[in-house]
């Protein structure tokens, strides 16, 4: 059983607490304060790069893959199918984005990760939802069909290509990429100013004018439209209807097949989109093995994000956080985020203790105080323990808040045309 | 003919006739995908289907014997609808625990063997058990959990290797201390082959009987496959749902704690950089195909080892990427699971159909041609 036992389990969770809406000034706000404590942090602990231009670009470009991958988790679980298989759909991406990138242009490679990905995303449709297979069961497979396939079919297209081999593609030419000078070089100025919080705040904004390339403008712009047409329009709430009650949903004439068809199959396009911005961006080849799981980093950043585009960008944001500053300067600045774990969940125990969930805040207290006595009493992180960060920071998240997510309540659920009683 | 002898008969058919169709299924798809990427399909299947020498078959059955390890640690999951997505993290962790405890040979011959060997499976059961403990504890699923423990213990691994390993004589692979030679496990030899069977097939054999006993024949097993087929009544009849779920991800982690260990003490005797990853996600696809069976499991596994070892000369004799049994063995899981569900709901067609001439009511009662009741019935 996936997901779905846990709200089972916990019958108090959707227990009616008011819920907040994510509007505009609370999202500038939250940067606002995310950058006063990397400013802080800079200056507590000396490590310069916790708060770059370099590290923050960095950081929405490793995010963007994670993040497209929940966006296609999110598509298919609001509709009640679970879709593991993110993984394999990414990678399908990968091969479609390098082939069509290479033998084509990079717009074509854009189209093709997307119908790469969406053959995956049939494919899960078919099993999931005409044949009534177990949805973890079906996404396992996918994976295991995926990384073949595309191991097969790359070895048939690149191999004796220019440049090309049997796991990696030639090189793919650039999509363009927007700079817009009168900002970034001001911007730049300042950021290497070295002032408290202004110097931060200026590399986060230059980070978005100095090189971005389009299609990360794009991929961003995917998570508004989600929101808009999941929450905001008729096919939406159809479709989320589908995820909670499909007996309700379908006695009120949905097609429920239809709309979970739909579901998984964008699910599947953008988990590889997400795939080919990994090509197509980040790296500019296609390579064996290049999504490194990242598929089912989405799926956690989209369950930390309680299945809400909003909070999936977020879960999305600190995986590419952490998985960009253990690439750049690795030991240091994981070593400084360690006293920011530590002080962080040092303060959550002192809450939970005030909300009488004593087990937990001394669990909570218990890893802060490692963590800090870790950070006092050595100078760097060991480089393979840096790459276990986004891991461990999942698992810890999802720990301390499992709780208090909802997830859509038929999601993983059996369904079968006329079944309702 | 009674009935009750027919409806075992269709049963007994029914169960043959999936994983039937679903090999035929899996292999019109490969055969589909050679003829468009322009491959010889005929060449491909004739190499892949020959006999196997003897020497690849002693190689099929240490393969077979690993995948089934690694199956059995995930049916033990399945039935009772825990996913352990993390038999290969914890494999690979435990595999490397007992390459230390082995190495440094701390107990005389087979005692430090034994003591290698509990040491994995203490490892294996503990980091499964973290998975266990967040589900019951705080609610967190545990594909999840699991695969993010998989990433954990890869970091883990690696960094513990480059503090503990030695380095190999006149090769820059690191690896940790060679196990001395009389805690090795020998193989037995097969006619007209110059390779040994892993000694380690016995054990996994012992694991596999243990496993069907145990989940047929005990009050622990029937509680575990209650709870997998429905929580809420077990619960009513007073299992403890969230100890089963514990205990049950201690024992797969166990038994997942095994898997690297026929290669460790028949083959590799240290553990480096080049231990063979991933066959933890085989034992998915494998127990998956098995039905979680013991027999069925040994069957899937089998099939898997054949499979990739028939595949491996494909590059040299007919110039075909070798991959393509990776699209033919994920084809044969789908196909298997659809086939499988498919049949069920015939299956129970079937019954029904059965009950109604049963009871004479003509099949007119809406249970017997189709009607509109039937279909009711059937998908329910």
């Amino acid at each position: 059983m996936s997901v779905s036992t846990d709200t089972v389990e916990t019958p108090s969770t959707p227990a009616p607490r008011r819920t907040r809406r994510i509007t505009l000034p609370l999202v500038l706000l939250g940067v606002a304060g995310l950058l006063l404590v990397l400013a802080l942090l800079r200056v507590v602990t000396g490590a310069g790069d916790v708060a770059s231009s370099g590290t923050i670009s960095a950081t929405i470009a490793a995010a963007i893959p994670i993040g497209l991958a929940g966006l296609g988790g999110l598509w298919a679980e609001r509709a009640g199918i679970v879709n593991i298989g993110l993984e394999g759909m990414m990678i399908l991406g990968t091969f479609g984005a390098g082939y069509f990138g290479y033998f084509y242009d990079p717009w074509q490679g854009i189209v093709g990760a997307i119908a790469c990905g969406a053959v995956g995303g049939l494919i899960h449709a078919l099993a999931t939802v005409t044949f009534g297979v177990n949805h973890i069961v079906s996404g396992v497979a996918i994976n295991i069909i995926a990384v073949g396939a595309v191991a097969y079919l790359a070895a048939l297209s690149f191999d004796g290509v220019p440049g090309g081999g049997p796991s990696t593609s030639p090189r793919v030419p650039d999509l363009p990429a927007i700079t817009i000078d009168a900002l970034a070089d001001p911007l730049g100025d300042l950021a290497s100013r070295d002032i408290f919080f202004v110097s931060e705040l200026a590399a986060f904004l230059q980070a978005f004018v100095n090189g971005m390339s389009v299609l990360t403008l794009i991929c961003l712009s995917l998570f508004v439209l989600t929101y808009y047409v999941l929450w905001r329009t008729a096919f939406g709430l159809r479709l989320r209807s589908c995820g909670e009650s499909p007996v309700a949903a379908e006695s009120l004439g949905v097609n429920v097949y239809l709309y979970k068809f739909i579901a998984v199959i964008v699910s599947g396009g953008l988990a590889g989109l997400g795939g080919g911005f990994l090509v197509l961006v980040s790296s500019n080849v296609y390579n064996e093995g290049q999504t490194g799981g990242r598929g089912y980093i989405g799926l956690a950043s989209m369950i930390f994000g309680n299945w809400r585009p909003g909070g999936l960008l977020t879960g999305s944001l600190l995986f590419g956080y952490s998985d960009t500053v253990r690439l750049r300067s690795g030991g240091e600045s994981v070593h400084a985020l360690l006293l920011l774990v530590s002080v962080l969940l040092i303060a959550l125990a002192i809450w939970q203790w005030r909300r009488a969930e004593r087990g937990l805040a001394i669990a909570s207290f218990l890893i802060g105080v490692g963590a800090g006595i870790w950070y006092r009493t050595t100078d760097t992180v060991p480089g393979d323990l840096t790459g276990m960060t986004p891991y461990v920071v999942t698992l810890l998240v999802l720990a301390m808040a499992s709780q208090r997510l909802r997830m859509p309540a038929a999601d993983g659920l059996p369904y079968r045309r006329g079944s309702a009683g | 003919m009674s009935s009750a002898l027919q409806a075992r008969l269709t049963r007994l058919g029914l169960l043959l006739a999936a994983p039937a169709l679903a090999l035929l299924l899996a292999y019109a798809v490969t055969t589909l995908v050679l003829e468009i990427a322009g491959d010889p399909a005929g060449d491909v299947w004739d190499q892949i289907l020959s006999w196997p020498e003897p020497r690849n078959l002693v190689n099929i059955i240490n393969a077979g014997s690993v995948y089934y390890l690694s199956g059995i640690a995930v049916a033990i999951g399945f039935r009772m609808n825990l996913f352990n997505i993390g038999v290969d993290g914890q494999y690979r962790i435990a595999a490397f625990v007992a390459a230390v405890v082995a190495g440094e040979a701390w107990l005389p011959g087979y005692l430090n063997t034994a003591f290698a060997i509990v040491a994995a499976m203490a490892v294996g059961a503990l980091w499964a058990g973290i998975a266990g403990l967040l589900r019951v504890t705080r609610g967190v699923s545990e594909v999840i959990s699991t695969i993010m423990l998989n990433a954990v213990s890869t970091g883990l691994v690696a960094y513990l290797l480059r503090k503990l390993a030695v380095r190999e004589e006149g090769s820059n692979d690191i690896g940790t201390r060679e196990i001395p030679s009389d805690s090795w496990i020998g193989g037995f030899p097969l006619p007209g082959a110059s390779n040994e069977v892993y000694g380690f097939v016995i054990i996994a054999a012992v694991v596999g009987i243990a496993y069907s006993v145990v989940i047929n024949r005990t009050r622990f097993g029937f509680d575990l496959r209650a709870t997998g087929q429905s929580e809420t009544a077990a619960v009513a009849s007073g299992v403890d749902v969230k100890r089963m779920i514990v205990i049950s991800m201690l024992l797969s982690g166990a038994v997942a704690g095994l898997v690297g260990l026929p290669i460790l003490f028949g083959d590799a005797y240290t553990y480096g950089v080049t231990f063979q990853s991933g066959l933890g996600f085989a034992g998915i696809a494998i127990a998956l195909l098995g039905r979680n069976n013991a027999i069925g499991i040994v069957l899937g596994a089998l099939l898997f080892a054949f499979l990739e070892e028939q595949a491996n000369p494909l590059q040299i004799v007919v110039g075909v990427s070798p991959q393509i049994v990776d699209i033919m063995q994920g084809v044969i899981v789908l196909a298997v699971v659809i086939v499988y569900e498919v049949v069920a709901r015939f299956g129970s067609r079937l019954e029904q159909r059965q009950a109604g001439r049963d009871l004479g009511t003509g099949g007119d009662a809406g249970a017997g041609r189709g009607g509109p009741g039937d279909k009711e019935v059937a998908r329910t």
